[in-house]
């Protein structure tokens, strides 16, 4: 076998211990579950509800209905049935989401290994520089440049992506440093690895469990970011995600009609989403960080 | 010692019949299995063995600190009085008050975010409310003289001090309530070998001085030899020999505690010429113990019978114990497993060695 | 959104270390320096901030005339005289002086909306932001410390099943949706509930904010908000707290004080909870945004007028001189808020302060 066979044989080793390490967290199987749960219906949405009825000017039921058979969560302010707006947000809000932990992984997992492995002033600046980003507070800067960008699901996605990279860069940083340590980082130097190689076949595999469950988490904290986005008013107005349902019933005065079919179901599915997503981030914290493990 | 037992005085610590057990998810898992033990005052009594053998869970049941859960029979006797027994109240009292615990200081023992004097003090105070901050901190210093650490380091932070300094003021925290036994958990282990002697000769100064009784804990059968007057050696949760401490240090008769003898070796002794030292196969699994003796599958004089019958421990000599069916006091265990290595070292087709 | 992060994880030197130091004791001087180190690298912050600042509204804006003109410039000339007006001619490091000039008096213009000096629209709504954070932080950190000490403590129990499944639950929830469910269930009506509390704002028209009668009115509109905001960040402190306090109660020391005689709850308060706090501190401060975003959403839901309600009232325009300023104040609030609670920490914990 080659020395490349070798290694993802090891590899495919260690994620199937991995994964059976997992099984045994109830509380992120049970995540895991809802969270596929809602990617199915997130997928098979056009099986699952029409089209059509996002569509503002076909909408055949009246304006804020409360739920009834046909229309099973009522209706929002232009008549279209809330289950249907429902589903088709789950699409958007779980893309944004996705989309900007992307951004954010890429540009925390860069600055992170970057940081922790160039020692001198490039390291330390980029050091002050995550920990400048860090204390900055995410709503006020988002909101600012989500202005200056304009309100689309592009702009957003964006947005949380280039805001919340430093939680990621200050883990990955302290996990390079711990690897850069190692003996065998030593002997890969003398043997005349070079600084991409080091980084590129030695740090960043072992870096990836910690990015893979950090990932997780940045993903509930995006998919709330969105949501909060969208609620204040930089949401697609042409799509709905369920941050933009919310606005809606908050700008449509869902609050004093007492439309509650309206503000709970997209709140509840967020609450659903963020909180397995946590579950499984933290039981992989757990699988990953040896340190935690006894606490459980 | 040698008194009579009508006008022998009670002794400070009398383990009678021990038996320790921890409940694990795969069955009872037994740490102490029957162990008796005296320390009387003046006296030094050591432990040794390796880790996992038991001797830390004895020292803990000392004082009633064993893990919850922890079944125990048998009676550990402060006094006369019996810890595990006796009220909560009373039990309080007598932690730190009679008996006293020495932990490895150099490592987490000490409260890291408060003051060294302060730790000091906080038994102190505890045991008698109308002792003032003043009278508190002129012991503290009073005490910190005794170790050798100079009083001005009351309001030293742990992480200020070294590892020896460390160990001294857990010695120095001991002392604060006039105890008269003290109990020492490998105290010099993680200590550098210089500052291991100081600080033994600071436990025996000071057990010499105010004639405390002290129980010492350690793998290190060297630093027992030096420091008790009496050291048992224990295996797989037994004691497997007993005796004075120079004489079974010299001259042991149990193969475990000739292995033990061996591993520290003395320069000039030509026995210890040929290394290397320790023992073959690692120590039992306390939930799967071998039959019969539990060291016979890594000792050297190991027949059938071993396999079969668990010896007790039984008197040899005048004022020896061993646990063994081969014991013979005449027999020189250190050059035995001299001899032993040589020839596996020679059958195993090594490098010549000049005898 | 940034939820909890280990800082252990990254700072390896907080984990204690025993590296055996036979140094005299620190003295002054170090914590001096030290306390000089945090106060620097803050005011560095702040210096970054005024910088990203002055970079978000002049450099990423292409067109600053079009929006400092609220697109009533048209000709070409008028055009011209709002670039002279605000100076977006000139070169960019005499409009950086200028910018600088005018943080240090804070002023930021005129609002578009009111044609008021921002400073003083600011300053109006100080007071309503800091009455929400303040009290919605104090009660957070009191309640969220207790239920997560209460937690550790009886850790597999029932108490600690329920509250941890129930903080983890908040900690997964947008905080201005819990508002409007609040807001949705106890002051507009719902069912049977009848309307127990206002329907939003700080007060009630006509009633005299500084007579007693008004500063009860006021109480009682800041119920909702405060009990939301009191929610969502508890659930944080008090999953920080459970957290330390186990990492803390297998240290040895607490063995230690056990054997001198310390009764169980003696070791606990004394020891373990007390020790256990410092993490929590350090935690707690890098995560401070979440202070912010949570006074922004909610007072937008109550329509509480305060720094967060005005914020998001100037998205629409967008009101930039309003933005500009509020978003200065915000970060330097959480700036200084950092350096608070970092010197609270080296103050707790001297084995930082080398």
């Amino acid at each position: 076998m080659s020395a490349r066979q070798v290694a993802w044989r090891r590899r495919k080793d260690s994620a199937g211990r991995t994964w059976k390490e997992f099984r045994r967290h109830r509380t992120g199987v049970l995540g895991m579950v809802v969270l596929v749960v809602f990617a199915l219906v997130a997928i098979l949405a056009p099986l699952l509800v029409d089209s059509e009825g996002l569509s503002r000017t076909k909408a055949t039921g009246l304006p804020l209905e409360s739920p009834s058979s046909s229309y099973w969560l009522g209706t929002d302010e232009y008549g279209r049935s809330v289950l249907t707006l429902l589903i088709y947000g789950a699409r958007v809000s779980l893309l944004v989401g996705l989309f900007a932990t992307l951004i954010s992984m890429v540009l925390g997992t860069l600055i992170g290994i970057a940081s922790g492995f160039w020692r001198g002033w490039v390291g330390a600046a980029l050091f002050r520089l995550t920990e400048w980003f860090l204390v900055i507070p995410f709503l006020p800067l988002a909101l600012v440049l989500a202005t200056l960008l304009g309100g689309s699901l592009f702009t957003i996605g964006f947005v949380i992506g280039v805001t919340s990279w430093p939680g990621t860069a200050l883990l990955i940083r302290s996990q390079t440093l711990s690897i850069i340590g190692r003996p065998y980082m030593e002997r890969a130097r003398v043997l005349g690895a070079g600084d991409w190689h080091q980084m590129t076949r030695h740090i960043l595999p072992n870096v990836m469990p910690m990015v893979f469950a950090n990932t997780t988490l940045t993903v509930a904290g995006a998919i709330l970011s969105e949501t909060t986005l969208s609620f204040l008013g930089f949401g697609d107005p042409t799509r709905v995600s369920w941050g933009t349902m919310l606005d809606s019933a908050f700008t449509n005065g869902a609050l004093t009609l007492g439309a509650w079919w309206f503000l709970f179901p997209p709140g509840i599915c967020v609450v659903a989403v963020v909180l397995s997503f946590t579950l499984v981030g933290q039981s992989l914290e757990e699988i990953f960080n040896p340190r935690l493990r006894q606490r459980r | 010692m040698n008194a009579s037992a009508e006008d022998a005085p009670l002794p400070l610590l009398q383990i009678i019949d021990l038996n320790v057990s921890y409940p694990t998810a795969s069955g009872p898992l037994p740490a102490v299995r029957g162990v008796s033990l005296t320390v009387r005052s003046g006296e030094s009594v050591g432990i040794a063995g390796e880790s996992g053998c038991g001797k830390s869970t004895i020292a803990s049941t000392v004082l009633r600190l064993q893990p919850k859960g922890a079944k125990v029979t048998g009676s550990v006797l402060v006094n006369g009085q019996d810890t595990q027994t006796m009220p909560w109240g009373q039990l309080r009292a007598v932690r730190w008050g009679d008996a006293a615990m020495v932990f490895q200081g150099a490592l987490h023992s000490l409260n890291p975010v408060q003051r060294i004097g302060d730790q000091i003090a906080e038994p102190i105070r505890l045991h008698d409310e109308s002792v003032g901050r003043n009278a508190a901190a002129r012991r503290v210093a009073q005490l910190l003289e005794q170790v050798g650490l100079p009083p001005s380091r009351a309001t030293a932070y742990p992480h200020q001090l070294s590892g020896g300094q460390k160990q001294r003021v857990m010695i120095a925290m001991a002392l604060a309530c006039r105890p008269q036994l003290i109990i020492a958990d490998e105290p010099t282990t993680a200590l550098d070998v210089m500052v291991q002697a100081q600080v033994l000769g600071v436990l025996t100064d000071l057990v010499h001085d105010l004639g405390l009784g002290l129980l010492l804990i350690s793998h290190d059968l060297s630093v027992l030899g030096t420091t008790c007057d009496r050291v048992l050696v224990m295996y797989a949760g037994k004691v497997v020999e007993q005796g004075p401490a120079v004489s079974l240090f010299d001259h042991p008769l149990h193969p475990y505690g000739g292995a033990l003898a061996a591993a520290f070796p003395r320069v000039g002794d030509p026995r210890a010429r040929f290394a290397p030292v320790g023992l073959p196969g690692d120590p039992p699994d306390p939930q799967a113990l071998p039959s019969g003796c539990p060291f016979h599958p890594r000792c050297a004089l190991a027949t059938e019978e071993c396999r079969a019958t668990d010896p007790p421990l039984e008197p040899i000599g005048t004022d020896r114990e061993v646990a063994c069916l081969h014991a013979d006091e005449q027999r020189d265990m250190k050059l035995l497993l001299a001899r032993s290595r040589l020839e596996a070292a020679q059958s195993a087709g090594g490098a010549a060695m000049a005898p | 959104m940034t939820h909890r992060i280990d800082v252990t994880a990254f700072e390896p030197e907080l984990a204690s270390s025993t590296a055996p130091r036979d140094v005299s004791t620190p003295g002054r001087s170090a914590s001096w320096r030290w306390f000089g180190r945090k106060v620097a690298g803050s005011a560095g912050t702040l210096c970054f901030i005024v910088v990203v600042n002055f970079f978000l509204f002049r450099v990423i804006n292409k067109h600053p005339e079009r929006t400092l003109a609220r697109g009533r410039a048209k000709t070409p000339e008028q055009v011209q005289a709002v670039i002279d007006k605000y100076g977006l001619a000139d070169p960019l490091p005499k409009q950086f002086l200028v910018y600088l000039k005018n943080i240090v008096t804070l002023d930021f213009g005129d609002s578009y909306q009111y044609s008021q000096p921002v400073r003083g629209l600011m300053l109006d709504r100080l007071w309503p932001t800091v009455a929400l954070v303040g009290t919605s932080t104090v009660f957070s950190i009191i309640i969220g410390i207790w239920i997560g000490t209460i937690a550790a403590w009886n850790r597999g129990r029932t108490f600690d099943g329920l509250s941890t499944t129930s903080t983890i639950t908040l900690y997964s929830m947008p905080e201005w949706w819990l508002g409007l469910i609040l807001f949705l269930f106890l002051a507009t009506g719902f069912g049977p509930i009848p309307r127990l509390f206002p329907i939003g704002q700080l007060k009630t028209a006509g009633v005299d904010a500084w007579s007693l009668h008004g500063m009860v009115d006021q109480t009682w509109h800041l119920v909702l908000p405060v009990v939301t905001l009191t929610l969502a960040y508890l659930a944080e402190y008090s999953l920080i707290m459970r957290s330390a306090l186990l990492d803390e109660m297998g240290e040895d020391y607490l063995q230690t004080a056990r054997a001198k005689g310390l009764s169980d709850l003696l070791v606990r308060r004394r020891h373990a909870t007390r020790n256990a706090l410092l993490p929590v501190v350090t935690l707690v401060s890098l995560n401070l945004g979440f202070i912010v975003s949570g006074a922004i959403t909610v007072e937008t839901v109550f329509s509480i007028p305060g720094l967060g309600l005005l914020t998001t009232d100037a998205l629409r325009i967008p009101d930039i001189p309003v933005l500009q300023g509020t978003f200065f104040v915000f970060s330097a609030s959480v700036v200084v808020a950092n350096l608070v609670s970092n010197l609270l920490y080296g103050w707790l914990d001297p084995r930082v302060r080398v």
